[in-house]
């Protein structure tokens, strides 16, 4: 048997510091909004001329006076990822460039991807974001608080939002770009974090029921190593999945897949070291899910 | 939990054959109707172009409080009400009326079955409202007119768009409502939507009106610029004819002045108006305006009253071809403005159609290694499930006929990543029974049960974060809730089904050989 219950206040104290410190990134820091939730154009170029390159695109870029403007390699050598305000929201943005790139680099590139989010609809997309996150935590909450008691509840919501708020603050740290695809990952993470929570709770309240005469500090160890085998298989079969689609799946997936990594790692962590030490510090016992019962 | 009758174990092996065959209609052409079905490709995957636009209802609003005002002067003329300083500002009417008839016109307009302000009942709301300011009156459309007003200008404008779109003819494009104020426009296929953007830009609301030297016109005039550029001109606002009188316009080759025209055909009203017009007004410039600008003003040599007549304006054969094209298609109720738009080349999809098939075999092999090592016999076991629910899940995929996106592919690596899980917590469960169960029958047996609320939990949370997100999410995001959703169900019916019975058929033919797992 693996002693995590040593550890228990070693590793409140750092997801205490980590959640401090996402916030505190969070709020000083901030996110780095794409284009889905900020507003402006983005445009995928490949190349097949050497003299494209960032510095001649960033260069031919601001010429245009287009607000802000972000170049980079996407993926291989000859794609290309600009990002730009389009402040004035001008209409036909692409035309002037097509024509204007045209000049200086002839017919030798190509747009392969163009994305244009105006400001209203960026608002909405950020707003509809928000919504369905809360939206999904406020559903999680309902659900283990009608499957479990309190106690329980607070302990795998208190991990959600460890989960969620450092997944977040780590995006934050490397300025990763946040869009439509991460509000996916973020809603999913807290699928899968509840998941695994969920798992180690079944058996905490099983084993419960089972020893009287078992303190919650030994109990959550207990139950913790007895899903232990399950708790590894699952989180390594759901990486090996996800670490295909980062390596292999190209580079628009990255960002998503980036962002299911980390969920994935922190909930596993989250499910033993905060989840289970809320039972502990709560003082659950028998009598917690016996009561229950006998109202039932 | 072990036992299986004959007529499950048909049942389950029937089922399973049928979603492989549907699953593999993908690959292979079948004609009979049945399995003809495919999943479909979102744009992300396929290419094409996404565009949705927004109704600008500010001009419907004005014109409408402009025909309004109208009426209301007429209607309270017949009652000896004069309306004096009618002005429309800010989306409203105001004027004056003397102050023994202020109660009357608002009774009138409060009434619930007044002439002039409907819907009351039908919606238990009046079209307008009305206001007494003290020194005037003030009319606006309620929150119900409003509705009504953006619902119809919307149900015309997707008419139109629709119109326009077909006719450049795209390969099945998507029109669909979005709230009453927006149109989302889905051009499959299309990696250039210059020219629809530019088609669906123009409202095209197309008149004939005099050009006249006289600024005090019964009707009014206004100063309207040329297309070219040429100085503007004083035009009448009386409307000869409109661009709803038109039955027909083609582009032509004028083969005098070797010019690209475009030639129109009236329906009978506007022949009438337009040789009426022509007849009276030779030697006069006849100016043909299209969205507030001027194409071209010809002189009028001739009476027209054959009702075809043609314009000209410097067309190149292009603007000939999408002028014709607006003026067939009709004008829209009100511009629209394209307030969000996607476009991915046909290249870029099929690269990311690779890069996901290359990562779901990758992935797929890699838990299927590690399952196999893990677990030996019973891994083999739950790949083979593994595989059957892959089949299942693209099975339903097709039977629907879904979108598969991007992240709908990732939704599926996800899923056989996840799908495990069900299978590891019953054989984890197993081996603890084991530990002080000899009999493998009733070990096993426990194992299933003992570990169903834990699985069910499992599934559960997940699901909710799907259909959260199938509701709230937008395009490519969608098609991850999808097959994210669907897998939760293959994945629980290959699990308790397919994984269950192969187990059983192990375990009963092996019961007394010791420790099974």
């Amino acid at each position: 048997m693996v002693a995590f219950n040593k550890y228990y206040n070693h590793f409140n104290f750092l997801s205490s510091a980590l959640i401090i410190i996402s916030l505190l990134l969070l709020i000083f820091k901030g996110l780095n909004f794409g284009i889905d939730f900020k507003g402006g154009t983005l445009i995928e170029l490949r190349s097949n001329d050497e003299k494209i390159n960032v510095s001649s695109l960033r260069d031919k870029f601001r010429q245009m006076n287009l607000g802000d403007i972000s170049v980079k390699k996407f993926g291989s050598d000859n794609d290309f990822l600009i990002k730009f305000e389009n402040k004035d929201n001008k209409k036909n943005i692409i035309e002037e460039i097509k024509i204007n790139l045209d000049k200086s680099f002839g017919n030798n590139y190509d747009f392969r991807r163009v994305e244009n989010v105006g400001p209203k609809v960026s608002a909405e997309l950020l707003k509809s974001g928000v919504i369905a996150i809360s939206l999904s935590l406020a559903i999680m909450l309902i659900y283990i608080w009608v499957r479990f008691e309190w106690q329980f509840s607070l302990g795998a919501i208190l991990a959600l939002f460890h989960d969620v708020i450092v997944t977040l603050g780590v995006f934050s740290l490397f300025s990763l770009e946040i869009n439509l695809s991460i509000v996916a990952a973020v809603l999913t993470i807290v699928g899968y974090s509840m998941n695994d929570t969920v798992v180690i709770f079944d058996r905490v309240r099983e084993n419960l029921r089972k020893y009287s005469d078992i303190k919650i500090f030994e109990l959550t160890n207990i139950s913790i190593n007895e899903t232990l085998s399950r708790t590894i298989i699952t989180s390594a079969t759901t990486l090996l999945a996800l670490l295909a689609i980062y390596f292999f799946g190209g580079e628009i997936l990255k960002g998503f897949s980036l962002a299911m990594i980390l969920g994935v790692v922190f909930g596993t962590y989250s499910s033993i070291y905060i989840a289970n030490t809320v039972l502990v510090r709560l003082r659950v016992s028998q009598k917690t899910v016996l009561r229950e019962d006998d109202s039932k | 939990m072990l036992y299986f009758s004959k007529l499950r174990i048909v049942f389950i092996t029937i089922f399973s054959l049928l979603f492989v065959l549907i699953a593999s209609s993908n690959l292979f052409k079948f004609d009979d109707g049945f399995f003809d079905k495919k999943i479909n490709l979102g744009l992300d995957l396929q290419g094409g172009s996404y565009l949705l636009l927004e109704i600008d209802n500010e001009p419907v609003i004005e014109q409408k409080l402009q025909n309004l005002s109208t009426t209301f002067r007429n209607f309270f003329k017949s009652k000896d009400i004069r309306l004096n300083n009618i002005k429309i500002d800010n989306q409203n009417i105001f004027f004056n009326v003397t102050e023994e008839n202020k109660q009357k016109v608002i009774d009138i307009f409060q009434d619930e079955n007044s002439q002039i302000n409907p819907y009351y009942p039908r919606f238990k709301s009046h079209q307008l409202e009305i206001e007494d300011l003290g020194l005037n009156l003030k009319i606006n459309f309620s929150r119900q007119g409003l509705i009504n007003l953006k619902t119809s200008s919307q149900d015309q404008a997707i008419e139109i768009v629709r119109r326009r779109v077909d006719e450049v003819g795209t390969n099945e494009p998507n029109i669909l409502k979005r709230g009453n104020n927006r149109i989302l426009v889905e051009l499959p296929g299309l990696d250039d939507p210059m020219r629809i953007k530019s088609l669906l830009g123009k409202t095209a609301n197309l008149t004939f009106r005099f050009v006249t030297q006289n600024a005090d016109e019964r009707f009014g005039v206004e100063k309207l610029e040329y297309e070219d550029g040429t100085p503007a001109v004083n035009v009448s606002k009386r409307i000869i004819i409109s661009g709803e009188n038109l039955l027909d316009a083609q582009p032509k080759m004028d083969t005098q002045n070797n010019q690209t025209i475009v030639s129109f055909t009236l329906d009978r009203v506007g022949a009438k108006r337009f040789g009426k017009a022509t007849s009276a007004g030779i030697g006069k410039q006849l100016a043909i305006v299209l969205d507030g600008k001027i194409i071209s003003a010809p002189v009028v040599r001739d009476t027209i009253a054959s009702g075809a007549g043609q314009i000209s304006g410097g067309f190149t054969f292009q603007s000939a071809t999408d002028l014709a094209l607006l003026l067939r298609s009709g004008a829209l109720p009100a511009p629209l403005e394209i307030i969000e738009e996607r476009t991915v080349g046909p290249d870029l999809g099929q690269d990311s159609i690779n890069a996901g098939m290359i990562a779901l075999a990758i992935g797929f092999l890699l838990v299927i290694i590690f399952m196999f090592v893990k677990y030996r016999f019973f891994g083999l076991i739950t790949n083979v499930t593994l595989i059957i629910n892959l089949f299942i899940l693209l099975g339903i995929l097709t039977l629907f006929e879904a979108t598969l996106t991007l992240p709908g592919i990732a939704g599926i690596i996800l899923t056989v990543g996840m799908a495990v899980d069900a299978n590891v917590l019953i054989f984890e469960r197993i081996k603890e029974e084991l530990k002080d169960e000899t009999n493998n029958i009733l070990a096993f047996d426990g194992g299933y049960t003992k570990s169903r609320t834990a699985i069910i939990d499992a599934n559960i949370t997940t699901l909710l974060a799907a259909v959260i997100l199938f509701f709230m999410g937008s395009g490519p995001v969608k098609g991850f809730a999808v097959t994210l959703g669907v897998g939760i169900f293959t994945t629980l019916f290959s699990v308790y089904f397919i994984a269950r019975l192969f187990t059983s058929f192990y375990v009963a033919k092996n019961k007394n050989k010791g420790k099974l797992i």
